[in-house]
């Protein structure tokens, strides 16, 4: 299936490495980002490029906590519960997030649109609290703003309340 | 407020800086490599690393020129140069930034480096979170390629150098270097029985070093001003150069300062970063990431430079500092901390991973009221059983946050317990904790 689909993107990413494993984490990122989890058909696929067993593919997807092996929502929405993010709010950003979205952690809505989950730092400590959806990072929350960003998300699929480039502090003058 | 010359962060702080190629090379980009390429020895180089006095800014705090020496001359099979940037020690956030903003600065970094080590191949093991990083990254790296800093017979010197971004995909312990290896050939992240070395023995078993994106910033101004001038910088001899601290937490203005090393924690907190953000007074501070011991306020005028705050029973670590108000619970924080340990340790050493997840359950216990005098006793045993006792760091790191609290505020656990047996709930109880 990946391969039909992305014959020249995998031989590219297998030209840069020596080692055909090493290939593993880009080709399970490839597999996630086509069907939003890795599936046990992805999985045997990409043992054979690797040309490892289906359980070695395996045991390196159990490993790392951004591979999903059961599908998720359109939208993967992580609190970093980290202590720096919770020293400035993120434990009633989080309580916020279940009572909008009407689950837990760990839980999809009912109409798939939204995945809560709560996550160790991401490397915006200076911005807390902080989510990351998807791709994207969204900063120095507050209730007004994560209304804001689930209703842009909703309507249009993303949010101009992203991050951008980070810088911080913002140089005098710059727009954050 | 004492202001300083930036290095690393100079070029991002100019108005309109955009760390395209065309403003990297007009703020004086790639004239480092032009200096070196085919022109000074590459031990030359080494020694001019060496002399600088530059160590590690990833964590550990290892002198560059020192690691890269390590690698064996006479092997003449392939080397390479992996580029740390899994940044992901709670507290820090610098890496992200020079990332970000200024993506030449580093790939200038690593392109001196593989002259230096002979390697023609280098990877960037970036987080897998760091999407727009990884974006700008492969922008960069494309316009490097294309304008003949990177690829094949760079700049007709007849060198090659070819460098390559390789996303994580959410791990802590992947920035260990041998974890990082291991996930980088394609494995579970976990880290290698040492030795040997990376420098013999790294990926693919080959020579291999391994440098965190901000110690390979550094490289550029090191070799076009000379490393008498960055010796000079910060606290010499042993701690040179500036570090960008990343400032948590609840101060005014947190963020990524960049300052000479060997500053005190009074005037990064109060002056840098603007001070506490309410009338409340400072409590704690964490000087080096997650991984280091908790500072009080009677630390406030220790040095930030690495000999200092390791003698006042911390560790520079990361250069994450995180500032706490006074009504912050240490035992709450410590237990935050200790999550964090719990979920991210790799499971392959014994007293870790099950240290951990008894060291969660007990501080749980005594943070929900249910505590006992005795648990105090437990907390240390395992502290001591974990320490020294894994191959890797973290399991000195994990304990950091308990041992530490322990020592300055055991009243505020002894209070805790007191109001468990208080209320007569002192049953054996446990949460129940799963990964």
């Amino acid at each position: 299936m990946l391969q039909e689909k992305y014959k020249t993107e995998i031989d590219e990413i297998l030209s840069r490495y020596p080692v055909r494993r090493s290939a593993m984490l880009p080709l399970l990122t490839m597999a996630q980002r086509e069907e939003g989890y890795v599936s046990e058909a992805a999985m045997k696929e990409i043992a054979s490029i690797l040309r490892v067993t289906p359980p070695q593919v395996y045991e390196t997807v159990t490993f790392y906590t951004m591979l999903n092996l059961k599908p998720i929502g359109t939208f993967h929405i992580q609190v970093c519960k980290s202590l720096m993010c919770a020293l400035v709010g993120s434990d009633s950003l989080l309580v916020w997030l279940q009572a909008r979205l009407g689950i837990k952690p760990g839980e999809t809505t009912p109409d798939r649109l939204f995945t809560l989950s709560t996550v160790e730092c991401l490397a915006s400590c200076g911005t807390g609290p902080m989510m990351q959806v998807n791709d994207d990072y969204y900063e120095r929350l507050t209730e007004e703003k994560v209304d804001r960003i689930l209703a842009d998300l909703k309507r249009d699929g993303t949010s101009p309340l992203k991050s951008g480039p980070f810088i911080l502090p913002e140089p005098e003058g710059a727009h954050g | 407020m004492p202001s300083y010359e930036p290095i690393l962060t100079k070029n991002m702080l100019t108005p309109g800086y955009t760390g395209s190629l065309v403003d990297y090379e007009r703020a004086g980009g790639y004239q480092a490599l032009r200096k070196v390429l085919g022109k000074i020895a590459p031990d030359d180089v080494t020694a001019m690393v060496i002399k600088s006095g530059l160590r590690g800014r990833g964590g550990a705090g290892f002198p560059t020129g020192v690691k890269w020496g390590f690698l064996p001359k006479d092997y003449t099979g392939p080397r390479y140069l992996c580029c740390n940037a899994d940044e992901s020690e709670p507290g820090t956030f610098k890496d992200r930034q020079l990332i970000e903003r200024d993506p030449h600065q580093m790939l200038e970094g690593m392109a001196i480096t593989c002259y230096a080590i002979g390697a023609e191949t280098a990877y960037i093991y970036i987080r897998g979170e760091f999407v727009l990083g990884a974006k700008i990254l492969e922008k960069a790296l494309a316009e490097a390629r294309a304008a003949g800093y990177i690829g094949r017979n760079i700049l007709g010197t007849g060198i090659n150098i070819e460098m390559w971004l390789h996303r994580g995909a959410g791990a802590y312990i992947c920035g260990e270097e041998t974890a990082l290896l291991e996930s980088l050939e394609g494995k579970r992240g976990l880290p290698r029985v040492k030795p040997p070395f990376p420098a013999t023995h790294g990926l693919y078993n080959k020579p291999t070093v391994v440098n965190n994106v901000e110690t390979l910033a550094n490289l550029p101004y090191i070799v076009n001003r000379g490393p008498e001038w960055f010796a000079s910088i910060g606290s010499p001899p042993k701690s040179t150069g500036t570090r960008i601290f990343c400032v948590s937490g609840h101060v005014k203005r947190p963020g990524n300062y960049e300052v000479p090393m060997g500053i005190t924690c009074r005037e990064l907190i109060f002056e840098h970063a603007g001070g506490m953000r309410s009338d409340k007074p400072l409590k704690a501070i964490i000087p080096g990431g997650a991984s280091a011991a908790f500072f009080t306020d009677q630390h406030l005028d220790v040095k930030l430079d690495f000999e200092s705050v390791a003698q006042a029973g911390s560790m520079l670590g990361s250069g994450g500092v995180t500032i706490m108000e006074e009504g912050t619970s240490m035992v709450w924080a410590a237990l935050r901390l200790m999550e964090f340990f719990y979920h991210e340790s790799c499971g392959k050493c014994t007293p870790c991973r099950e240290g951990t997840s008894w060291l969660v359950q007990t501080m749980r216990r005594i943070w929900t009221r249910r505590g006992r005098l005795e648990d105090l006793e437990t907390l240390t045993d395992l502290c001591q059983n974990i320490a020294g006792r894994t191959v890797c760091a973290f399991g000195d790191a994990a304990i950091a946050p308990i041992t530490s609290t322990l020592k300055h505020w055991r009243h505020e656990y002894e209070e805790l317990i007191r109001t468990a047996e208080a209320a007569g709930s002192a049953e054996l109880v446990m949460p129940a904790t799963r990964h």
